[in-house]
């Protein structure tokens, strides 16, 4: 159900709520946190569509401060959905007009689900302090995306600058599944220190940065961040060990190489997640991320530049990489020939 | 700067207060004995793609399938892609299945034929050369028991289930575990003769459900349950599992083991022991198995079993709008068959705790709803300060667990109805993080094979749990052996009268769930 208040006062978007979910019935769900989302009209849809289908495994509350003009006169237009047009969550959109598109935390503060977190989320461009802007304060987590700010590695900066426990970033959640491959060939013999370490990604991609930075901290070895073309992503990582260096490379496309001395090529499927994904993994946990904090405050100052790489992927990814691309069904030969060339 | 050490359980990548990293199990392999099975197609082969669809299955997972079929690796795995778009959950996507059919192994034989265990034993050995899955794999036996034995012992003949030092060998087995002590002691002891006890992985898919894991949660974190989870205040406890379909072609396997075996014996007993357990020292696997079997230990029947038992087999009626045979009609189900198909079963527990307060369990199939739960049913206020007629419509308090199929959690409790009068009424108030839950939460089989892979035991249950399951269950199959046929009950309702009678002896009523 989609209920239209233009032109409308804040008390009549709360008196509304309440008499819509007595007229609906059973209505009740453990919802479990407020989303408030804050973005301009251009995004808006696509960021309540992540939201509402992340809201699927975690049940929620969601507000979506949608900015207007701000030279138009004062105006509050909302919008309810409940029930099937709002997947498992309950979304309030609020257009803010004139100067109220300057002061939505007043229109957000009524809205909030008692006694539970709050979730303040920029899906584009954030305030430069977001611990310190008007959402961000009442937020128990604020959610960025270095990648979609117009200057990544400014925005990564600033981040770190005005880093408050509770801060988080998508650009560090797409990490999670590679960052999970590593720490899991890790777990396997031979036992050795990785002495160095190279990390190759798009110049433009936060997530290669912030995979450097985690390395350099966690692993106390030198690591290098080599760029490749603006718009491929995260390419590959390389750990060096006495035997020989884990190669874990994506040279495009969904699938993953997994190469380690003495053992044949392994592949897994690595594709890019989707949003709502990363946002669900993002409030299932509302406590302080410690590790991307010293990830992120100290970790990317320890990350070496090196000069730009060509083309994705270095010679030995590429050579693994296509030896193995033509390989439908893994004959034996063709898996025959990865091992060779390892 | 000296890098940071690594060593066997040592992992600077892995930081405890790294709470987002997944857990991928290392280099391994799976072999599925059972491929065409209904287990297989609809659950196993499903989880495994969703597995991978999550990115939780280590880099160079291969699935080997074995049945006496003349495929080729091919026709496998077309028939697991069948099974994945029918069944699985997550999205279908190409990159992700082209992957994981790169890792499909099939292997024709039959069981007792050691040249296919040793083909077998060949395509696993090529994996660990061309796919790295380095020596480690689970055998998962989702075949008849009767089959064990000689599969064991060609595992055991072929060299396939010995593990060296730097990997390993597991099997997982699915219930039914034996269908009495004594046969569930040959069972155990055939497959420990191959497989070291840490190694054998026994599947009871109830443990791997979110709610029954949120069980956990619900009793051991929160401090408003615990105080009135005991006698004093609980007046008893029903553990419900009905199914509303009938036998549905698995008459061979149905017809002689009957209701109690199928499902009391393994999940509503494991839910009985969870809900009544002690808390755990810890949530790790000896500690949690601990307490389970302090609770099945303390489980004793009443004495006189006739009056504290019913069992049931259904006749013919109409179920959800449509006409259904009874039991004795269906395919392969011999006339004069016993076998029940609605077990009904009192007990107490013989702790502080559960003192006097008895524990129905119920199962049975073509019942009014598919559903499964644990209501804890309070008892009444020692005093009401109302009228009478205040508060005759008021029932007792209850918690109820639902498992399946709507997962959450209702209260039940009095509520004065809006109006001058006072007057007090039942009003249930519903926790439904399920509802909302179910599309993305996994499947129980993804969570188990996952553990598996990772060698993680607590929500498997060791033999001896199976094995005090079967003290219980024995006395009164003993029982019902000699009492001839079960009472007939209409399908579509909630069982015989007898299962009524049993709860109007002891002054209370089954819940309608």
């Amino acid at each position: 159900m989609i209920v239209d208040l233009p032109s409308t006062t804040m008390a009549a978007v709360s008196k509304k709520l309440v008499k819509l979910r007595n007229d609906v019935g059973a209505m009740t769900l453990g919802r479990v946190l407020t989303l408030v989302i804050v973005v301009d009209e251009t995004e808006a849809d696509d960021a309540i569509e992540a939201a509402n289908d992340a809201s699927h495994q975690h049940p929620c509350r969601i507000i979506a401060l949608v900015r207007g003009g701000t030279r138009a006169p004062n105006r509050l237009d909302a919008q309810i959905r409940v029930g099937g047009d709002a997947g498992a969550s309950e979304v309030i959109i609020l257009r803010l007009y004139g100067a109220l598109a300057e002061h939505g935390n007043g229109v957000v503060v009524p809205l909030l689900l008692p006694d539970s977190p709050v979730v303040a989320w920029w899906p584009k461009e954030a305030p430069p302090d977001i611990s310190e802007s008007a959402i961000g304060a009442m937020a128990q987590r604020r959610i960025t995306d270095a990648a979609e700010a117009r200057s990544p590695r400014a925005e990564m900066k600033r981040r770190a600058d005005t880093y408050q426990p509770g801060d988080t970033d998508l650009a560090w959640t797409r990490l999670t599944l590679w960052r999970g491959l590593l720490a899991a060939a890790l777990d396997q013999p031979p036992y050795e220190p990785v002495v160095a370490a190279t990390v190759t990604g798009a110049s433009d991609s936060p997530s290669t940065d912030l995979m450097a930075g985690w390395l350099a901290q966690a692993l106390k070895c030198p690591v290098t961040r080599a760029r490749t073309r603006a718009g491929t992503g995260m390419v590959s990582v390389r750990l060096e060990r006495r035997s020989g260096s884990i190669d874990l490379a994506r040279p495009g496309g969904a699938v993953a190489t997994l190469a380690q001395p003495g053992q044949p090529i392994r592949r897994i499927s690595l594709g890019r997640r989707a949003l709502a994904e990363c946002l669900a993994e993002e409030v299932r946990r509302l406590d302080p991320d410690e590790t991307y904090a010293e990830t992120l405050t100290k970790g990317l100052a320890k990350v070496g530049a090196s000069g730009s790489v060509k083309a994705p992927g270095s010679v030995a990814h590429q050579a693994a990489a296509g030896k193995l691309g033509g390989t439908k069904m893994a004959a034996p030969s063709g898996a025959r020939q990865g091992k060779s060339s390892s | 700067m000296s890098p940071a050490k690594v060593a066997h359980g040592q992992n600077p990548l892995r930081d405890p207060r790294d709470k987002r990293l997944p857990r991928i199990a290392g280099p391994c392999g799976l072999v599925l004995f059972g491929v065409t099975g209904d287990l297989a197609r609809k659950k196993i082969l499903p989880a495994i793609y969703d597995l991978a669809n999550r990115g939780l299955l280590p880099p160079g997972f291969s699935l080997v399938g074995f049945a006496r079929r003349d495929w080729a690796d091919e026709d496998f795995a077309k028939i697991v892609l069948e099974s994945v778009r029918a069944h699985a959950r997550t999205p279908f996507r190409e990159a992700v299945w082209r992957n994981l059919a790169e890792g499909f192994r099939f292997v024709p034989g039959t069981f007792d034929d050691p040249k296919s265990f040793d083909l077998l034993r060949e395509t696993v050995h090529n994996l660990d050369q061309d796919r790295g899955t380095g020596g480690n794999h689970a055998f998962y036996l989702s075949i008849p028991p009767a089959f064990f034995p000689t599969v064991c012992e060609q595992l055991d003949r072929s060299g396939l289930s010995h593990a060296s030092e730097r990997d390993w060998r597991r099997v997982v087995v699915e219930k039914p575990f034996g269908h009495d002590l004594v046969s569930a002691r040959e069972l155990n002891a055939i497959v420990q003769a191959v497989f070291p006890p840490d190694s054998v992985f026994r599947i009871d898919h109830y443990l791997g459900k979110e709610t029954v894991q949120n069980l956990l949660a619900l009793r051991f974190a929160n401090q408003m349950f615990e105080p009135v989870w005991n006698a004093n205040y609980v007046d008893h406890v029903q553990i419900t599992m009905a199914e509303d379909i009938g036998i549905a072609g698995r008459a061979g396997y149905y017809d002689g083991i009957g209701a109690a075996r199928d499902v009391i014996q393994n999940h509503l007993l494991q839910l009985l022991a969870l809900t009544a357990m002690e808390e755990p020292v810890s949530f790790q696997a000896q500690d949690l198995r601990a307490e389970k079997e302090k609770a099945l230990s303390a489980v004793r029947l009443p004495r006189d079993l006739a009056k504290s038992t019913a069992r049931g087999q259904y006749a013919q009626g109409w179920q959800g709008g449509e006409h259904v045979i009874g039991y004795l009609d269906e395919d392969g189900i011999n006339k004069s068959s016993t076998t029940e198909t609605y077990a009904a079963l009192k007990v107490e527990i013989d702790t502080r705790r559960w003192a006097g307060v008895p524990f129905y369990l119920r199962t049975g199939k073509r019942l009014g709803k598919r559903v499964t739960e644990i209501a804890v049913v309070f008892k009444r206020a020692p005093h009401l300060p109302f009228d009478q007629t205040a508060t005759e419509e008021l029932g007792q308090n209850a918690i109820v667990i639902r498992i399946q199929p709507d997962e959450g959690i209702t209260m039940r409790f009095g509520s004065k109805v809006p109006g001058t009068a006072m007057e007090v009424r039942d009003v249930t108030m519903d926790f439904g993080y399920g509802r909302s839950f179910t599309e993305s939460s996994p499947e129980a089989y993804e969570r188990l094979i996952l553990d598996v892979l990772l060698g993680d035991p607590p929500l498997f249950p060791r033999h001896r749990e199976v094995e005090l399951s079967w003290q219980i269950l024995d006395p009164v199959e003993a029982l019902w052996a000699r009492q001839g046929r079960p009472d007939p009950y209409p399908a579509g309702g909630w069982g015989p009268v007898s299962s009524d009678d049993l709860m109007r002896r002891d002054g209370r009523t089954w819940r309608k769930p």
